[in-house]
């Protein structure tokens, strides 16, 4: 005989995994990580530095979602290597159990009546902003660190405001199911509850109910089974993604992982490229000795260098890594050129007064091709227009004739195909930017 | 006092309707700005993520679950289930994750402006599949060799 039982009947869902507990102990390890994931991705945004000029802020309406801003500083050099790293890879492990956790409730999805209360009519409401915003978050993720632009929009506005939309619904869920979530994780080895939580304490819990099974189908597997199931595919996924942030043979196990695998060539100049010269339209043309000068814009008016003239400059080295909003990252590379103060020096800032900068590359197309930096940034030691890597010089997909690189900022704010800086200060209301 | 009660029964919690109250003010403040663009697609973009997942991916895993354990069941052990299951859904994780990848079709692109192959992605998801399959059908030959072993020797 078929069933003719519709999704709306309880007995409709016959997993005996489905549970209280279970579907408590997925919700509670999402608790852990994905505060972890929005507080690193609130983080990246603060690295932008985008109150410090337009040219750095994809979401300049961002209003009160943007008042935690701070300079994004310089120490330690590894710091948003380490911070975007942890966004990304973890996101991409939570999707397991992301997917688990919605598994585990979906009977509730067709539960009649659907509310008995206004409160409960409203909680549904936001469950779709949480569960469609949760799974947008995700897609836009996943979807632009594999370069497949499919999203309506810009990918820092959506995944951005995507996120703020999330985050509200799922504090609120937070708030309602918590207690109720640790009262079911504490009830260890217990007998599977069979709607205690539905007392008469808590109109709203009625319609929520346990998710156990009231016909069970005889099990394939037992609840911690499918918890290490879970886990399993958690594991499978951050052992396939994590190498993809370090160079040499941790590369090589991030099987599927965009920038894991492989590096683009082998040498001085074989580690990561973001974005390489052919794909922004820079030309041997334009970077070539008789052609290509750095303009130096400051108190002293312009000044244009050849890249003889800044080979002729103090030389300084530092050991720093590229770390992507993408959430890849390369290790530390040596690179070797001019500190960016020595250049504010040359515009006409004197010492110990050192300014912001407006940086412009050659490249034609991206949104970063004009970037800003901030006076910590350009007064850090450490912070060079790079004219050598690795001992060699720069190869053309990494910025030669000469890069910025500055410890602890976002890849595309380490501007490549330098061709002209402007030290003064800057901000975010600043017209004369665009 | 009946009337409020009946009220209360009908709103359901204040403190409640006050958490939700500000949950609705962030979701509105940040709602308006990520609507700003292309707000149909959007919107279609947040709400059909939760129908795709839930009447689509959803129901379309369970029913390859359901006739899998079917077949397990035909073949009379039903728990052997769990040897498809794990490398099947796993093999799908990684499949669902990286499709635009393994599928090819930001392979030009990727190549062009990373400066990496964008092949590959395919061979390597297929050859982890194996690997996931072999792992565990091994798993399935040590669990049935224990269960021969603690079965007593009464055939010979």
């Amino acid at each position: 005989m078929r069933d003719l039982t519709l999704p709306s009947s309880p007995t409709f869902w016959r997993s005996p995994v489905r549970g209280t507990r279970f579907t408590s102990l997925l919700g509670l390890a999402l608790l852990v990580g994905i505060p972890v994931v929005f507080a690193t991705g609130l983080l990246s945004y603060a690295a932008y530095n985008p109150d410090l000029s337009p040219v750095n802020d994809q979401t300049p309406d961002k209003g009160l979602l943007g008042g935690y801003l701070f300079p994004w500083p310089t120490d330690p050099h590894w710091l948003y290597r380490l911070t975007q790293g942890v966004h990304v890879t973890l996101g991409i492990t939570l999707v397991p159990v992301l997917l688990a956790k919605l598994w585990s409730v979906i009977p509730r999805l067709f539960a009649v009546p659907p509310a008995r209360t206004l409160a409960r009519a409203l909680e549904r409401l936001s469950l779709l902003a949480l569960v469609g915003g949760g799974l947008f978050v995700f897609a836009t993720g996943i979807l632009n660190i594999q370069l497949d632009y499919l999203f309506p929009g810009s990918f820092y506005r959506l995944h951005f405001y995507g996120a703020w939309v999330f985050v509200a619904a799922l504090a609120l869920h937070v708030a309602l199911r918590l207690p109720a979530a640790l009262r079911a994780v504490r009830r260890r080895g217990g007998p599977p509850e069979g709607g205690a939580d539905s007392g008469a304490s808590d109109p709203g819990a009625s319609d929520a109910g346990a998710s156990d099974a009231l016909r069970p189908a005889a099990p394939t597997t037992s609840r911690r089974g499918a918890l290490w199931f879970v886990g399993a595919g958690s594991l499978l996924l951050l052992g396939t993604t994590a190498g993809r942030s370090f160079d040499g043979p941790l590369r090589a196990t991030a099987l599927l992982a965009p920038h894991g695998w492989a590096e683009p060539g082998d040498g001085p100049g074989g580690f990561q490229i973001n974005k390489t010269a052919a794909s922004v339209g820079v030309t041997p043309e334009e970077t070539a000795a008789e052609v290509w000068r750095l303009a130096l814009v400051g108190p002293a008016g312009t000044v244009r260098l050849s890249r003889s003239d800044l080979a002729a400059l103090p030389q300084h080295t530092a050991a720093l890594p590229i770390a992507c909003v993408e959430g890849w990252s390369t290790s530390d590379q040596r690179w070797r050129g001019v500190r960016l103060r020595d250049l504010a020096g040359l515009a006409g800032h004197e010492e110990g007064s050192v300014p912001d900068v407006l940086v412009t590359s050659l490249q034609r197309s991206g949104a970063f091709r004009r970037a800003a930096l901030r006076a910590n940034q350009v007064a850090d030691p450490r912070s060079l227009l790079a004219l050598e890597v690795n001992g060699a010089p720069l190869t053309p997909d990494h910025g030669f004739p000469a890069r910025v690189i500055v410890p602890a900022a976002p890849g595309v704010l380490n501007t490549k195909w330098v061709a002209r800086m402007e030290f003064r200060q800057l901000s975010a209301r600043d017209g004369g930017d665009r | 006092m009946t009337g409020r009660r009946s009220l209360r029964a009908a709103t359901g919690s204040p403190v409640v309707l006050v958490l939700l109250g500000c949950s609705f003010a962030l979701t509105g403040y940040a709602g308006v700005r990520l609507l700003e663009g292309d707000w149909f697609m959007i919107l279609l973009w947040v709400v059909g993520a939760a129908f795709l997942h839930d009447l689509v991916l959803l129901p379309l895993y369970s029913a390859l679950d359901r006739a899998a354990t079917r077949a397990c069941a035909a073949l009379g052990w039903r728990e052997a289930v769990v040897h498809v299951r794990v490398p099947a859904a796993l093999s799908g994780l990684l499949l669902l994750l990286w499709f635009p990848l393994i599928s090819g079709r930001v392979a030009e692109r990727y190549a062009e402006v990373t400066g990496l192959s964008g092949s590959g992605f395919a061979q390597r998801w297929l050859l982890i599949t194996a690997a996931l399959f072999a792992l565990s059908g091994a798993a399935l030959l040590v669990r049935l060799r224990r269960a021969a072993k603690q079965r007593p020797p009464t055939d010979h």
